[in-house]
């Protein structure tokens, strides 16, 4: 099977004497379901940051859509990221923008044209029950809504993977069970690989997945 | 209000710059008018032996546009009361020819001298007075107040880019929340920045606008074009077409390139 992410000896660390996470070697297959999990401060946020080059490997090797992480260009780091979706914890959305326009970035950023955009944002907002909300600002809806968004934005640009940071956090119970059934939905419909970070995994999640769990540096996964 | 209040800090400098600029080249302009006033006025004195025509005059410089004879009859006359007639007749045989010669621009002290020798060089030409002495210190005058003009207008460049600069280091703070996030869905450099490219050319153009606007009441109230006016100069001190997009240009320029420079070199703690 193909390998969406392969990491070797991969080391990652924000100062130079403090390692983060150690020499791990680990892959994930093209199309699967991936929660990673751990204790606060376990280095899984760093993890995921480094597959869309926030943070670059320190040491060993790291590939993702068989881009090599290690001092990457700036452009082939565009050009990665033009091909993933990211759901972050914070939601990340910009504030200036109505709900659409969030939406919409992925889609600007690749150069669709107004006609395709505007119609899979529609589509979009369908999905995440927010269609009436289309034209509020971020900061008028409550947290909840903006993950929706920001999971909306995620999957605007059908991306080859999708990488999601705590997704539900901080959420309802009906706003987690959308965000869940979205990134089902992506992995099982359009079979895109999904790599989630969170602490708990989802009970209700009917699809087989990977488990890889954190522990001082070290990636184990679970069977 | 914070954004308004950024808006016309921009601007201001903005405005600033041009108007520099434009009292420059308005200073240019006067000046040149003056140095043609002076042309007209400014004349060479010519003592020769023999009468020359103007075509001969003018074939011994370029810069020779016109040339008149003085009459003598006038100092004659004068002496009518104290010399014989036929001393005054032999005075009128042996007088030289005298000639006030005008020149096609208003000659550098150099370009006197240059004169002087060249008329010089023709042996029937005893003498060329150039007056260079009072001319001298009326152009070194208007050549000082011209520099002072440009080094004034550079100064005041040079300090508002700088203001210009901090005010666009302030926007790119404003909006780096929203930069950060498009750039983690792999937005371009010149994508991400825009939204700055966009807010300086529009801040250039309503800079531009205010000058023109600034110009116009000038021409309209007329109180520089007077003053002017009275000391014998008739000059255009903004071109509408032309200065209005001379002024355009450097707006767009200065705003642009400085975006371009805080993009492309960010701040360390950005």
């Amino acid at each position: 099977m193909d390998k969406v992410i392969i990491a070797q000896n991969l080391s990652l660390s924000y100062k130079e004497f403090e390692t983060i996470i150690s020499k791990a070697s680990f892959s994930i297959d093209t199309g699967s379901f991936v929660f990673i999990t751990g204790a606060s401060g376990s280095g899984k946020s760093t993890l995921l940051k480094s597959f869309y080059g926030a943070i670059e490997p320190k040491q060993g090797q790291l590939s993702v859509g068989g881009v090599n992480m290690n001092r990457i260009s700036t452009s082939k780091l565009n050009f990665l990221r033009r091909h993933i979706g990211i759901v972050f914890q914070d939601y990340k959305l910009i504030k200036e923008w109505t709900i659409e326009k969030n939406v919409m970035l992925p889609l600007i950023i690749s150069g669709y044209t107004s006609d395709v955009s505007g119609s899979q944002v529609q589509k979009l907002l369908g999905h995440v029950k927010l269609i009436h909300q289309a034209g509020k600002y971020p900061l008028e809806l409550s947290g909840g809504e903006q993950q929706r968004v920001a999971m909306a934005r995620a999957l605007a640009h059908n991306p080859i993977l999708i990488l999601a940071d705590e997704p539900t956090g901080n959420l309802d119970e009906y706003s987690s069970s959308v965000i869940w059934s979205l990134l089902e939905g992506a992995n099982t419909q359009l079979k895109t690989t999904v790599v989630v970070v969170t602490h708990h995994i989802p009970e209700q999640l009917n699809i087989p997945y990977k488990h890889y769990h954190i522990d001082a540096g070290n990636i184990n996964e679970i069977a | 209000m914070k954004s308004l209040k950024n808006h016309i800090s921009l601007i201001i400098a903005l405005f600033t710059v041009l108007a520099s600029v434009q009292i420059y080249v308005a200073v240019d302009r006067t000046i040149a008018a003056y140095e043609t006033r002076l042309k007209d006025d400014y004349s060479v004195i010519v003592v020769a032996n023999k009468a020359f025509t103007t075509e001969e005059l003018k074939s011994m410089s370029s810069m020779i546009e016109r040339s008149e004879p003085i009459s003598t009859t006038q100092v004659l006359d004068r002496l009518k009361g104290e010399m014989s007639q036929k001393n005054l007749d032999l005075l009128r045989l042996t007088l030289p020819k005298f000639y006030r010669i005008y020149l096609n621009r208003y000659p550098s002290p150099k370009e006197i001298n240059n004169l002087q020798r060249l008329l010089q060089r023709n042996p029937t030409i005893e003498r060329v007075e150039g007056f260079a002495q009072t001319h001298d210190t009326i152009y070194k005058l208007m050549l000082l107040f011209k520099n002072v003009v440009q080094v004034f207008s550079l100064a005041i460049a040079a300090v508002t880019s700088l203001l210009i600069l901090k005010e666009m280091r302030l926007w790119q703070f404003q909006h780096a929340e929203r930069m950060s996030i498009m750039a983690l869905f792999g937005a371009p450099v010149w994508l991400r920045s825009a939204v700055l490219f966009r807010l300086a050319i529009v801040d250039a153009i309503i800079a531009t606008f205010i000058l023109c606007l600034a110009f116009f009441l000038i021409d309209y109230y007329g109180f520089l074009i007077t003053q002017l006016k009275a000391i014998g100069i008739s000059v255009q001190l903004f071109n509408f077409v032309d200065d209005a997009l001379r002024s355009l240009g450097i707006a767009l320029g200065i705003s642009v390139a400085l975006t371009f420079m805080i993009v492309i070199f960010p701040n360390e703690e950005d």
